[in-house]
């Protein structure tokens, strides 16, 4: 991989690693046709992690959900909704999918470090060393009314927030001493005493005093994801990530965001392919070219029908626009709404939503899109949608191999649970001959699996320093 | 009253009373040395190949239902200096990971109350009953810790609160799995429907408890599989008020001894009738050639066993007395025995059988509930009336309604 065009030291690996991200919310899966299963059953989850893990997938990944999400003031009837906890459903499939990692999306903001970080040790000692812990902040009030904190949090706050909690995690993930615990049931203490030491922190949001209850696990600690994107994020993954779960799969922008992440790798004091990065994507995919494009027109239709289209757009009207046609030009009349909110589950930060609105409708006109088409094309993120046949598509992630743009992709299957079928049975076997994908599992676990070395034990007094500097740089 | 005492057809025309037999499979026993007469090495403790075997003997030894303990272990009091205190894994991942590969045995973790968010171990308490195929339970701890509420940075919570905070968790617990009507999942083409946001209902509950709370719900999960899980609790943890309004399935009693047990069993019942009631019982058997007074003598002088519950030392034959005279008027008995590895195998061989010979014993049916065997029916959700009404009246405009 000689022409890397990364730099600051940057080695691709020249393999790729899959993820599986089964999202249970909004209008990405699709539930309309008849093939669509259950999305709370054990059994969906039981088969699509089974399938996945003869595929070798590295990672199972779950979202979290704290509020249902809203649609003008109601729970938002139109899209796949009702998820269980990532935790539980992931301790339940560590007994019946044995390789692949467990990846729990948890929030810095509802949780406590103490309490979290318990249970993700729990759980990556149970499986055997394969859990990770997808870290996400949030700070509305409206979250926080599910909630004994509440909304408590600025938002300029949350990632020096989310960085003191996640260096308390860390320290108790650390704090046993190696080999703490007796050999054999002849010996004198079950653990030596004081082989644990005690974490306390003492911060603006919280207090810590805690003797953590559990031993390093086979991958000595749960593995770091995150999928912030502003500076301050990708600043934060820098330094404490092992993987990012980006928003960038296209490859020229994979290869900008590489370029970046390395930068700011480098600077935190790591390594150049310290921090490896799966961007999410949806696969559609068929024998033939033509045959993935008619699938892929399919697939929008289900996806984005008339009725999400509207929704979508009330969203960001925050009225009801029921009165404009689905196959019709954007709304002319605008919003009610000061400004975009992310509390509505539509992901979009502060955008004024008069601005946005012109905006789209620009857009729409310019491109001559109706409502239903400017959704589907904003909704359906083309960037991260891989069409075509199973040859096109694996010479393309070859090339994402072969530049070291990405080190895998964490697919969200649009039908469940079949959804990894085609990409298991089809794609993976040309990755293979490709010589991209690997054809064992590595080791036993997520970390191995991942290529990530074993982290250097932090010690109070490098993390004291480091969340100083955090703290200023913020 | 609930029972599981379903009318057997036995052998004589006079009807037995059936109940449940429930184990503790926490750590290598609930001896505080138990770990030093344990089959595998300390570390295996803490990893799922153990959790596995140690919930599939359970199973296979007819336990109808297994428990999970939690929370911190007890500090230096109950050992010499820390020397008998393992680790322990989560136990509601516990109860979870057994899920996928048990077919009857019910699952019940203890989950904290106090120091806990209501929101998420509802959630989480709701998916357990998914991967267990509705074999879940709940059984309510009350920290009284000062590290528990230290280690989150709460203010700690004395014993005069403790009910009120459980109360109040269990009423979020309840009305969250309440708060997606059964048929809230519609999946209807037609309008392009997935929900039915009129089966949707926010809980709003309120508590005063201690520095107070809101929870606005709804849940983010649907319906529990058994609608509402089986809520056990300790009796004296919740007040009669609240065991009467309904917030505990069933209350598990202890006694200084096994002879004391009938009294309290006879009072709990008397409090509530509408409760199931669980004995709890500490257990050594005669075991590997070793009388089981030798056998606590041995791991007593590691850790003396300091429990509140009441204890039976003694033979098999003698342990099956005594479960089936407790079974006569108890529902079920918990029992805590003092070495799994070893305690485990004696209950497994001689007697679980010796008691279902007796007909005491209520059958194990695959595919059955927690509720089933609590003789419980699934309730309707509480909202599903007030749905019916509101929606004849008051026609609330949304997207979804065109």
């Amino acid at each position: 991989m000689k022409d890397t065009p990364i730099g600051n030291g940057f080695v691709p690996s020249g393999q790729l690693q899959l993820g599986i991200f089964f999202q249970g919310v909004n209008s990405g899966t699709v539930w309309k046709s008849p093939e669509s299963g259950s999305q709370t059953d054990f059994e969906s989850f039981r088969r699509i992690a089974q399938t996945a893990e003869r595929g070798l997938f590295a990672a199972f990944f779950l979202g979290e959900g704290l509020r249902l999400r809203e649609h003008l003031g109601r729970p938002h009837a139109l899209d796949v909704a009702g998820r269980p906890d990532a935790q539980t459903m992931l301790a339940a499939l560590a007994s019946v999918a044995t390789r692949i990692g467990l990846v729990a999306t948890q929030n810095t903001t509802y949780n406590d470090p103490a309490d979290l970080a318990h249970r993700l040790s729990s759980l990556d000692l149970l499986s055997g060393g394969r859990a990770a812990w997808n870290v996400v902040t949030t700070d509305n009030a409206w979250t926080g009314a599910n909630f004994r904190r509440g909304g408590y949090l600025d938002h300029a706050d949350r990632y020096v927030h989310a960085e003191a909690f996640v260096n308390t995690a860390k320290r108790i993930w650390d704090s046993w001493e190696d080999g703490a615990i007796a050999e054999t049931p002849g010996a004198s203490a079950w653990a030596a005493p004081g082989s644990a030491r005690p974490v306390h922190h003492e911060g603006k949001h919280y207090t810590v005093d805690y003797v953590p209850r559990l031993p390093r696990s086979a991958q000595y600690r749960p593995v770091l994801f995150q999928a912030g994107d502003s500076p301050e994020g990708r600043d934060f993954a820098a330094r404490q990530a092992d993987v990012i779960f980006s928003a960038h799969p296209r490859l020229d922008d994979a290869l900008d965001f590489r370029r970046d992440i390395v930068e700011r790798t480098v600077k935190a004091g790591r390594g150049a392919n310290d921090v490896k990065i799966m961007p999410a994507s949806e696969f559609i995919l068929a024998a033939t070219p033509q045959e993935a494009l008619e699938k892929k027109d399919w697939v929008r239709s289900l996806q984005i029908g008339p009725e999400q289209a509207i929704a979508y757009l009330e969203q960001f009207w925050g009225r009801e626009l029921q009165g404009f046609d689905p196959d019709g030009p954007l709304p002319d009349i605008d919003p009610v709404v000061e400004e975009t909110s992310e509390t509505r589950g539509s992901g979009f930060h502060g955008a004024k939503a008069k601005q946005l609105a012109d905006q789209w409708r620009a857009e729409a006109k310019d491109k001559g899109l109706s409502i239903r088409q400017f959704v589907s094309a904003r909704t359906s993120r083309g960037d991260s949608s891989f069409t075509g046949s199973y040859t096109e598509v694996a010479d393309r992630l070859a090339e994402y191999a072969r530049t070291g743009a990405v080190d895998g992709f964490n697919i969200s299957p649009w039908l469940i649970p079949t959804g990894l079928d085609d990409i298991v049975n089809h794609l993976v076997p040309e990755l293979q001959e490709r010589g991209v994908y690997p054809t064992e599992y590595a080791g036993s676990t997520l970390r191995e699996n991942l290529g990530l070395a074993t982290p250097v034990r932090q010690e109070a007094d490098t993390i004291r320093l480091q969340l100083t500097v955090g703290e200023q740089l913020l | 009253m609930s029972t599981a005492a379903t009318p057997s057809t036995g052998p004589s025309t006079e009807q037995v009373r059936q109940g449940f037999l429930a184990l503790e499979l926490d750590g290598d026993g609930a001896h505080p040395a138990a770990w030093r007469k344990a089959r595998h090495s300390p570390a295996e403790l803490l990893d799922g190949t153990r959790v596995r075997a140690t919930v599939l003997a359970a199973e296979s030894a007819g336990f109808h239902v297994a428990t999970f303990a939690d929370g911190s272990l007890p500090p230096a009091a109950d050992s010499v200096d820390g020397r008998d205190v393992p680790g322990r894994l989560n136990a509601l991942q516990r109860a979870a990971f057994a899920g996928p590969v048990t077919g009857s045995i019910v699952l019940v973790p203890e989950v904290d109350t106090v120091y806990t968010e209501p929101f998420h171990i509802s959630t989480q308490l709701a998916s357990l009953d998914y991967v267990s195929g509705g074999r879940a339970g709940w059984l309510v701890a009350a920290s009284d810790q000062a590290v528990d509420a230290a280690a989150v940075g709460r203010s700690f919570v004395s014993a005069d609160g403790l009910g009120r905070e459980a109360a109040d968790s269990i009423e979020v617990g309840r009305r969250l799995w309440d708060s997606w009507e059964d048929d809230a999942v519609i999946r209807d083409v037609a309008t392009g429907r997935y929900l039915d946001v009129d089966k949707l209902h926010y809980v709003d509950f309120e508590s005063a408890a201690g520095a107070g709370y809101s929870v606005k719900g709804p849940s983010i999960i649907p319906r529990p599989l058994q609608g509402q899980l089986p809520v056990l609790a300790p009796a004296g943890l919740l007040g009669a008020d609240q065991l009467s309004a309904g917030a505990a399935d069933a209350v598990l009693v202890s006694a200084p001894t096994p002879e004391l047990l009938a009294g309290e069993i006879a009072e709990a019942r008397a409090a509530v009738p509408a409760a199931a009631v669980i004995a709890e019982l500490d257990v050594v058997l005669d075991a590997r050639g070793q009388s089981a007074v030798g056998r606590l003598a041995e791991l007593d002088a590691h850790t003396p066993w300091q429990s509140s519950r009441a204890r039976f030392v003694g033979t098999a034959a003698e342990l099956t007395e005594l479960l089936a005279s407790v079974l006569e008027t108890a529902d079920g008995v918990r029992l805590h025995p003092a070495v799994l590895d070893v305690d485990l195998e004696e209950l497994a061989q001689l007697v679980l059988p010796a008691l279902r010979r007796r007909g005491v014993l209520a059958a194990q049916q695959p595919g059955s509930t927690f509720r089933d065997l609590l003789g419980l029916q699934r309730p309707a959700s509480r909202y599903a009336a007030a749905t019916a009404t509101e929606s004849a009246t008051v026609h609330a405009p949304s997207a979804a309604d065109n």
